[in-house]
């Protein structure tokens, strides 16, 4: 029997564990009004990286805020904000490599933003316009970018968790310097996909960064009826692999666990899980309406550990940033948005030629006839497929 | 009789039962206090409790598990899969245990009392992973019965046989419907049979068939193709597993045509079962090949969702074809 697996403490009265015998701390580096813990020790980070930072930030809630109107006004169909979980989800993508690739599960067009996603690009993903990577076919914000190393998102929850592995494993294989990044929710972490995927990467090696983005909900269903451990990071533990739980509304803290849990992952071929404690200060989703399942008070509580706002006072603390330039950002990125969404709506969607194309790497012949049935039915009725008529 | 959506009549047929079986519980994502995402399961929780309407954490396959194992326990189980695309993660725990307790325990155990209702199909703008019709996949599944409603009444109706059927139940729910569609309920308790379509509208020419979300589309196409005196016969098949070839086939032998509609996409969709059954039982009567107006053989597109859908410019084209053949 191997040494790994079996503990030779015995004992010789009945002794359980539960979630109090593991004690989990949270990483704290930067305190709410923008100075740092006396004893913290900081992340790399020097002034261009904190702009850079920073610039995502205000890109984002830009974005956001602006987009969440776009789909009040009916412009766009969905969209799903990233409000809130800022810092966990740039935090961890300032650390990263740009070979380093990514796998997301919806909320973290920040970190494809961080890695120079182009306002233009957005845009037209969001209209799925002609020039939209993905043609089109998935609702907004499903983003992916091959240049990017950003793999396209799926709805369907935790399947990239395994997926990461995967690839980790294959960019361990070629003997490239890099990790696999996968980013989900508290909620995913319930699906078998999630604790399959842990598994095999601490089994086999895999040097993949799993990021939990805990926000608290998973639509309407609260932490408290999503799991009864202590959290995602204790299951990290279990399955045998390095475990950090970081205050997810800390810049630093993130930035600083992912930064050393890439270099592990890099230095042993393991994989490490980063559980980011945080709040989804929005609704889940355009089409959700969080005053059916918690109280305005415990929004107002989070709003109060905005990590964007905690960030700026460090930034301003240094001397990095002051009011009048943070000011001039803002309205640098919202007219950025405003002038990329009037371009990109009036872009025309994708032509009817490429509904066939990409199902396999050449249409069938199935397909064809399909399509060319389907180009002649258009041509009768062109009324009711304006999408795609006259452009045939 | 009073007027509602397919949501009230659902929530209806749920509540009532769980009024009568002391034993039935409701669960799923978001299912318990707040009621559900689409709100099918609204004021449960309060009427009954956290213990027989609550929410699970987010795993299908964990539901799909845990309701198969209350269900063998001799109870009811109604569990309840986000969306239908999200059903694939539970595929293992339907597929293969639920569908096979009973046969491969030679019926000493059984999941009769467990029905998972989900919402289903396109329409909505919801792209490939919010639209998908995922039936045939469950219709291949010796064990599995298959139900799809088409409006209100017929969903409280059917959803309260589904649920006292002695056999594991998949009832998909047309979510384009579920606020779309209003009309005249019942009040209290009634069944509509599992296993028997329902012939809508009587004809001579064409017999049409769709069902769910589909059978909105056939009715328009239908009546386009009346002011052209075409004659339409319209079945809604309601239940897919089993069906009803008796009814189907008697109204083909009388139309001597058939056309088949469905969402899903055209190749392995179920519209293929039915037009080779029809066909054999049929032969001698038909008068034009069995035509099928369904999805493209592709993932459900967002953005040509229009083009993509079998709707009724489609199936109007169709039936003209077909009588004209
Ligand atoms: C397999 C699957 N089941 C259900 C859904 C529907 N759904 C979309 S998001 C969501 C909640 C996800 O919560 P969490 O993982 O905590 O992420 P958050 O939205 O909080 O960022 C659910 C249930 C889905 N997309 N995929």
């Amino acid at each position: 029997m191997s040494n790994a697996t079996t503990n030779n403490d015995t004992v010789h009265r009945v002794s359980f564990l539960d979630k109090a015998s593991l004690h989990i701390p949270t990483l704290r580096i930067l305190q709410a009004d923008g100075t740092t813990y006396e004893q913290a020790v900081l992340p790399n980070i020097d002034q261009e990286l904190a702009n850079k930072i920073y610039d995502t930030c205000v890109f984002t809630r830009v974005l956001d805020e602006r987009m969440l109107g776009a789909q009040r006004q009916g412009r766009i169909s969905f969209y799903m904000t990233c409000t809130g979980e800022e810092a966990a989800v740039i935090g961890s993508a300032a650390a990263l490599d740009d070979g380093d690739v990514i796998l997301a599960q919806y909320r973290e067009h920040a970190a494809l933003r961080y890695r120079g996603f182009p306002t233009e690009q957005f845009m037209n993903q969001m209209f799925s316009n002609e020039k939209d990577f993905g043609k089109g076919r998935q609702m907004p914000i499903h983003y992916g970018s091959q240049e990017l190393n950003y793999q396209t998102i799926s709805s369907p929850l935790a399947t990239q968790i395994p997926q990461a592995t995967g690839v980790a494993y294959g960019l361990k294989l070629q003997g490239k310097r890099n990790v696999a990044v996968c980013y989900f929710g508290e909620g995913a972490a319930s699906e078998g996909d999630f604790h399959a995927g842990l598994n095999m990467a601490a089994v086999l090696k895999s040097p993949t960064i799993f990021f939990c983005r805990n926000n608290g909900y998973a639509i309407s269903t609260p932490t408290e009826e999503q799991y009864a451990g202590n959290g995602i990071a204790s299951r990290g533990v279990g399955y045998g692999m390095h475990t950090i739980r970081v205050d997810g509304n800390d810049m630093l803290a993130v930035l600083a666990a992912t930064q050393q849990a890439r270099a592990y992952a890099l230095e042993h071929n393991g994989p490490v899980l980063i559980e980011a404690m945080s709040y989804r200060l929005g609704a889940h989703s355009s089409s959700d309406d969080p005053s059916g399942y918690r109280s305005k008070e415990e929004e107002a509580k989070w709003q109060q550990h905005d990590p964007v706002k905690r960030f700026k006072l460090w930034m301003i603390n240094k001397g990095w940033l002051d009011e009048a330039t943070d000011a001039e950002l803002h309205e640098k990125y919202r007219e950025e948005v405003l002038s990329a969404v009037k371009t990109a709506e009036k872009l025309p969607a994708p032509h009817i030629d490429e509904i066939i194309e990409d199902v396999f790497d050449k249409p069938t012949p199935a397909l064809k006839k399909q399509l060319s049935e389907l180009k002649e039915h258009i041509n009768k009725y062109p009324n009711a497929y304006p999408k795609s008529a006259g452009r045939i | 009789m009073a007027q509602m959506n397919m949501l009230h009549a659902i929530n209806e047929a749920l509540s009532i039962e769980m009024e009568k079986n002391q034993s039935m519980i409701v669960f799923g994502e978001d299912v318990g206090h707040f009621g559900g995402v689409f709100r099918a399961t609204s004021g449960l929780q309060e009427k009954f409790g956290k213990e027989r309407c609550f929410n699970t954490p987010l795993t299908e396959q964990g539901i799909a598990g845990f309701a198969n194992g209350y269900a063998a326990a001799g109870l009811t189980a109604v569990a309840e899969i986000q969306f239908a695309d999200y059903i694939f993660p539970a595929f293992d725990q339907i597929v293969n245990e639920s569908a096979k307790f009973r046969y491969r325990s030679g019926n000493q155990f059984d999941v009769g009392g467990l029905t998972f209702r989900t919402p289903y199909g396109g329409g909505i703008a919801g792209g490939h992973y919010h639209s998908q019709s995922p039936e045939a996949y469950f219709t291949q599944t010796p064990g599995l019965k298959v139900v799809v409603p088409r409006n209100p009444e017929q969903a409280k109706g059917l959803l309260l046989a589904a649920m006292r059927d002695p056999n594991p139940v998949v009832f998909f729910e047309p979510k384009r419907l579920y606020r779309a569609s209003v009309g005249e309920v019942p009040e209290g308790d009634y069944e509509i049979e599992l296993g028997k379509a329902e012939v809508v509208k009587q004809g001579t020419d064409i017999t049409v068939l769709a069902w769910g979300a589909q059978m909105e589309i056939v009715e328009n196409a239908c009546k386009k193709a009346e002011k052209e005196g075409i004659s339409c016969e319209i079945i809604d098949l309601r239940s897919l597993a089993p069906w009803d070839v008796d009814t189907v086939a008697a109204s083909v032998k009388k139309t001597g045509r058939l056309l088949i509609n469905h969402e899903a996409p055209l190749t392995g969709g179920f519209a293929g079962e039915i037009a080779a059954t029809i066909q054999q039982e049929c032969f001698l009567y038909l008068e034009s090949p069995i035509s099928r107006v369904c999805g493209l053989d592709t993932p459900y597109p967002l953005i040509h969702e229009k083009e993509y859908m079998p709707d009724e410019h489609k199936t109007y084209e169709a039936i003209k074809a077909s009588v004209g053949f």
